[in-house]
């Protein structure tokens, strides 16, 4: 059964009103500030969407709007992401049929602003937080369009204390340098775009953004813009890997961190990286029974002090072992899982089925870079970056003149490289402004340092690797 | 490489462990993290400088000389990979971090776990610090043969 914290060792839920709104005819209690999504799933609706061709049920999975498990027609407008939809009260939410379809005074009469600035950022996490506060600190007009109505990106949900060096918050929780970075940017001048998807980039002279939010559209001219769209959560092929029940790591670290929503009781978890391991620490917390964590290489892909940490609350960490299928037919009743030889291919006779509700993937990310590569930037496919990543030096700086990428869509790494990345970006997009550029080379330099110096160990290694593969490729391109 | 994932392979536990002599009738940290992982937090927060950390990925060692005991490094250790441990005759006090609810309370009964989570002894909590930042350190007395065995206690209730 699903139920809202209303206690948790480490965070404290500010919930609004309580709202009532219609789903399906039925009232639906929430409180305000709550996603659309998140509410329905406290209220036991497991499956929010059909799929289009076998009708098959989809369930919560993602919870930042980057996947479709969630589109519903909300007032009559079809196909709203409605976990980054907030409830409002007496609204009327239904799941549609095939497509939806699209009232016929849908958008006609939106007001469009027009806005001018030296610097527009694309995402508001650490990556777009930090080059908004660099960029602004050196003297740029800055905007900031992000897609959640929460802003922060993904730190808002990072309950635990962050590794690193001093200079760069290590020993404070995700949650809290959410908040430090948010109150700076505050103090300064930077506009915030809420509710806010860029859909393009179309670039001349200048980058010309056409930005669209509920009610409102914007048409921005900037200078320069920098990519901090961060990531999608990866799925795996398994049988029944769409049931609902099946979610993403950082889609139930969203339900249970952003909202106090825990959507069920037992669950296994697939990866034992650091997201994997965490967040059995943190389920853990919410009072869910962690049945195990499988991890089908012969390690874990996590920090050993992480694995500890649930290994002493008597959680087994299976490796060499995989999920093989989920079990049921409206939502995960249960998950088999197998061994796996050396070849990775299941060995028979292996299986063992865990009484679950929640089947959990932490089998990584994958940058989400639809904007650059809409606009031309080239690209190549890393795997040691999680995929596809614009070719960048750096400097951060793409193929696109006066573009920049940074953070996730940079090539997957940490909250805390995002920070570095996107100090580096905003203050390089400012000092090509032509403002401050000796203060620029400062931020820079010193970020570049931190930046090295986090990404000295082993653990590291390969995102190097990824790394210097894409400045070689710049190096080419860019010079 | 440990044969069970987050459990420390016993050659590198040794290394990691004070002689009795520092530790008895005196609190001292251990700390149980050996991987070069990017993070200096115990390096930085010890107010009298008994964590030694060369760089920033180098796995941190304890000068138990100078470790007074004071529980900062165990309640503000990222990785919550830090410990205390008193000998003290036939018994002994261990200090570890908790995030859990409830927070268990001076005198209660609760049980102590080891490495993978085995319910090691029924243990009294002598004393419970809780950080600015929510995390706590939970004291209890064990058998002093469990001081190097006991690394967590369970949430009361939860058994």
């Amino acid at each position: 059964m699903p139920r809202r914290l209303w206690e948790h060792p480490i965070l404290e839920f500010e919930r609004g009103a309580e709202v009532e709104f219609l789903f399906e005819g039925r009232p639906v209690k929430a409180y305000e500030g709550e996603s659309v999504a998140a509410a329905l799933v406290a209220s036991g609706v497991t499956t929010l969407a059909w799929s289009y061709k076998r009708s098959r049920p989809r369930g919560f999975f993602c919870g930042i709007g980057k996947c479709s498990s969630c589109l519903m027609t909300v007032d009559g407008v079809p196909n709203v992401r409605t976990c980054i939809t907030p409830v409002r009260s007496g609204m009327n939410v239904e799941r549609q049929k095939l497509m939806g379809e699209l009232p016929s005074d849908a958008h006609v009469d939106q007001e469009v602003e027009e806005l001018d600035v030296d610097l527009f950022i694309v995402g508001g996490g650490p990556a777009g937080l930090s080059a908004a506060i660099e960029a602004s600190k050196l003297g740029a007009t800055v905007a900031i369009a992000d897609e959640n109505f929460k802003p922060g990106g993904q730190l808002i949900k990072q309950t635990h204390k962050f590794f690193g060096s001093r200079a760069n918050y290590a020993g404070v929780r995700g949650i809290e340098i959410a908040k430090i970075l948010l109150r700076e940017l505050q103090s300064l001048e930077a506009r915030w775009l809420t509710r806010a998807t860029v859909v393009s980039d179309y670039v001349g002279s200048k980058h010309t953004l056409l930005v669209d939010s509920p009610g409102k559209a914007w048409l921005v001219r900037a200078t320069s813009v920098i990519i901090a769209t961060g990531a999608m959560e990866n799925m795996l092929p398994f049988p029944n890997n769409d049931l609902p029940g099946v979610m993403g790591a950082g889609g139930l670290q969203t339900l249970m961190h952003v909202f106090g929503v825990v959507p069920g009781e037992k669950a296994l978890i697939v990866g034992a990286g650091n997201v994997g391991l965490i967040l059995a620490y943190q389920l853990l917390q919410a009072g869910v029974d962690v049945k195990a964590v499988v991890e089908i290489m012969p390690k874990i892909g996590g920090y050993a002090v992480h694995a500890a940490k649930v290994r002493r609350m008597g959680v087994p960490i299976l490796l060499r072992h995989t999920v093989k299928r989920a079990i049921g037919t409206e939502r995960v009743k249960a998950a088999e899982i197998v061994r796996v030889d050396e070849n990775f291919r299941p060995v028979e006779g292996t299986e063992e089925q865990l009484d679950v509700d929640m089947l959990i993937l932490a089998v990584g990310l994958t940058p989400s870079v639809e904007i650059p590569l809409q606009a031309g930037a080239k690209w190549d496919y890393i795997p040691e970056l999680g995929g596809p990543v614009p070719i960048h030096d750096r400097f951060l700086r793409t193929t696109i003149e006066g573009m920049f990428v940074a953070g996730d869509a940079s090539g997957i790494e940490e909250a805390t490289t995002a920070m570095l990345e996107g100090r580096i970006a905003g203050a390089k997009a400012a000092s090509e402004l032509g403002l401050n550029p000796a203060k620029a080379d400062k931020v820079i330099g010193e970020a570049q340092r931190h930046l090295e110096e986090f990404r000295s160990g082993p653990f590291s290694e390969k995102v190097v690797r990824g790394k210097q593969r894409i400045w070689e490729a710049a190096r080419e391109v860019i010079g | 490489m440990s044969a069970e994932p987050g459990v420390i392979p016993e050659d590198l536990l040794k290394r990691m462990l004070p002689p009795d002599e520092k530790a008895e009738g005196r609190a001292v940290a251990v700390i149980e993290c050996y991987e070069e992982i990017p993070c200096d937090t115990c390096g930085w927060v010890c107010p009298v400088g008994a964590v030694i950390k060369p760089t920033i990925t180098t796995p941190p060692s304890v000068d138990w000389d100078k470790c007074t005991g004071c529980g900062t490094c165990v309640l503000t250790c990222p990785g919550l990979a830090i410990f205390m441990v008193k000998l003290d005759g036939d018994v002994a006090e261990v200090s570890v971090p908790y995030e859990f609810l409830p927070v268990p309370e001076k005198g209660q009964i609760v049980w102590a776990l080891g490495r993978t989570g085995r319910k090691v002894a029924k243990a009294e909590v002598l004393r419970v610090v809780t950080s600015k930042d929510k995390t706590s350190m939970v004291t209890v007395r064990v058998p002093r043969e469990l001081a190097h065995v006991v690394r967590a206690v369970l949430p009361p209730g939860r058994d």
